[in-house]
């Protein structure tokens, strides 16, 4: 495993009595662009966020460009970006405040942060609104700044999570194309989640399919095709991962309006 | 520029856009000035007290102070909910700094508020003694200081607003009741000094009280070094519990 840049060994997280990653190992070459599947529920979301330090693992090691991601992690802090799936904007500020503040954090020079900003912010099509605050955009308008914020600073890794859920083609086809460029010009290796098969299948070099918390397929999106004697990998998402519908908890922001409604009564 | 500078400006630039919070949050020091600074006025001036006003002023002011200071600790849990949170926590900076920056900010805008209610109660009336203002603003930033790392230090164990109305009746409230704020400490029942000894709030208000020219009941140097060493005690815990934030 010569070049790899994640290392994940035996990772498991249990809540409670519930396992929602299950003795997970794989690892990720440099520049590669990792595909991580799965229905809901899978543990995607618990995955990334222990490989980005928000979570401990209950078990089970992972290094991120070689520093261990529970005993280093400042180390590893400055070796990924991320695309959250659900919001991680300020609302108060404006989209130029927003993208400055990032810039700031993750000590990029000012200058290349006015460069970056302007470019990233034509790309999402936001510029002209840079001066407004986030709370009056819509939600592809977010997510847009979203997208655009953390690709600010150029990672070592970026991680995804379902970046362009709720995007139009062309929006898409324009963030798909900087972070391609991005992995090519710079060898940013990139991980990232999506429902969506025939973008994993497009972009990814290497997909791992996950469900009930462990691993189920790995390969290239060709070599899990071939294996499942499908035409489409979404044929072979659907073949490997069965038929029934997962449910999900409710979200952060989803348990935020229950709340509103019984502070209203 | 650096970390926290920009989450000290964060913290400014969220209190300076929403006026209704400015606003509001002078509500209730107004009421104090007036329902208490006028209507028990002339009883405790018949009791052998003296001008309430100037008693009571610097309480009402400690009072913004707190409520504004605690609030801005407290939001740390709107950060957790919309998302912004984790914005912060994968950043490669120390949570340190971060948790420093942000309390900076939080008593900066408890200050102010503090300093607006001040300029208001010179208009009721109240005639400090400006000679030692350096003092007085010293001690509205210790107060604020101390209570946005309280905040801080307990939104980061809470997940949602539900206990918010607890922490106010129960923490809050108590904290500004028996502190010393609305009535003098000297000649109450033992039970109530010894209450107030146990509130930092209530050296805080003694120590801006003296600042203002007003009789000490501690003594202002004993009231620095408590409310110093009761924001040191909040900062550190704070930035311990804030470094352990999991999400």
């Amino acid at each position: 495993m010569k070049n790899s840049i994640i290392e994940v060994k035996k990772l498991t997280k249990k809540f409670g009595d519930f396992t929602a990653v299950n003795n997970i190992s794989f690892s990720v070459t440099k520049g590669e662009i990792f595909g991580f599947l799965g229905p809901n529920g899978a543990g995607k979301t618990t995955s990334i966020k222990m490989l980005t330090t928000l979570l401990h693992p209950t078990s089970g090691t992972i290094l991120l460009d070689g520093h261990d991601t529970v005993t280093a992690k400042n180390k590893v802090r400055e070796s990924f970006g991320i695309v959250f799936q659900d919001q991680s904007l300020d609302d108060e500020l404006t989209a130029a405040e927003n993208m400055e503040f990032h810039g700031v954090l993750y000590k990029v020079p000012a200058t290349l942060r006015k460069q970056r900003t302007e470019e990233l912010l034509k790309i999402v099509e936001l510029w002209d609104r840079r001066n407004d605050l986030v709370k009056q955009f819509s939600g592809g308008m977010k997510r847009r700044l979203e997208i655009a914020r953390g690709l600010l600073h150029h990672p070592k890794i970026l991680f995804l999570d379902e970046p362009t859920v709720g995007l139009d083609p062309q929006t898409r086809n324009h963030i798909w194309n900087y972070i391609l460029n991005l992995n090519k010009k710079e060898k940013v290796t990139v991980f990232f989640t999506t429902h969506y098969m025939e973008e994993a299948d497009r972009v990814a070099s290497q997909v791992t399919i996950v469900d009930h918390g462990k691993i189920i397929a790995q390969g290239t999106p060709a070599e899990l095709k071939k294996k499942s004697k499908t035409k489409t990998l979404e044929d072979a998402f659907i073949k490997l991962t069965g038929k029934t519908l997962r449910d999900e908890d409710a979200s952060d922001i989803e348990s935020l309006r229950n709340q509103k409604k019984m502070w209203r009564r | 520029m650096g970390p926290i500078y920009i989450m000290w400006l964060r913290q400014l630039k969220r209190y300076s856009r929403s006026r209704a919070r400015m606003i509001g949050s002078l509500g209730q020091p107004l009421i104090f000035l007036l329902a208490f600074g006028f209507g028990f006025g002339h009883i405790y001036a018949k009791a052998g007290g003296g001008d309430y006003l100037q008693f009571l002023a610097p309480g009402v002011i400690s009072m913004a102070v707190l409520f504004t200071a605690v609030f801005s600790g407290i939001e740390l849990i709107w950060d957790r909910q919309f998302g912004f949170l984790k914005e912060t926590l994968v950043a490669p900076v120390s949570r340190l700094n971060i948790m420093i920056g942000r309390t900076l900010g939080g008593a900066t805008v408890a200050m102010l508020q503090g300093i607006i209610v001040l300029i208001i109660s010179l208009l009721f009336g109240f005639r400090p003694n400006f000679q030692s203002i350096l003092i007085s603003l010293l001690f509205m930033f210790l107060i604020a200081l101390l209570f946005t790392a309280f905040g801080t230090a307990l939104a980061s164990q809470l997940n949602d607003m539900q206990s918010f109305p607890l922490i106010m009746n129960f923490l809050v409230m108590p904290l500004f009741f028996f502190s010393g704020a609305i009535f003098p400490l000297k000649g109450v029942t033992s039970v109530l000094t010894i209450v107030a000894s146990c509130n930092p709030l209530a050296y805080g208000v003694d120590g801006l009280r003296a600042s203002f020219g007003g009789d000490s009941f501690y003594g202002i140097g004993i009231d620095f070094l408590v409310l110093g060493l009761f924001s040191a005690f909040f900062l550190a815990l704070g930035s311990y519990l804030f470094s352990k934030i999991e999400i």
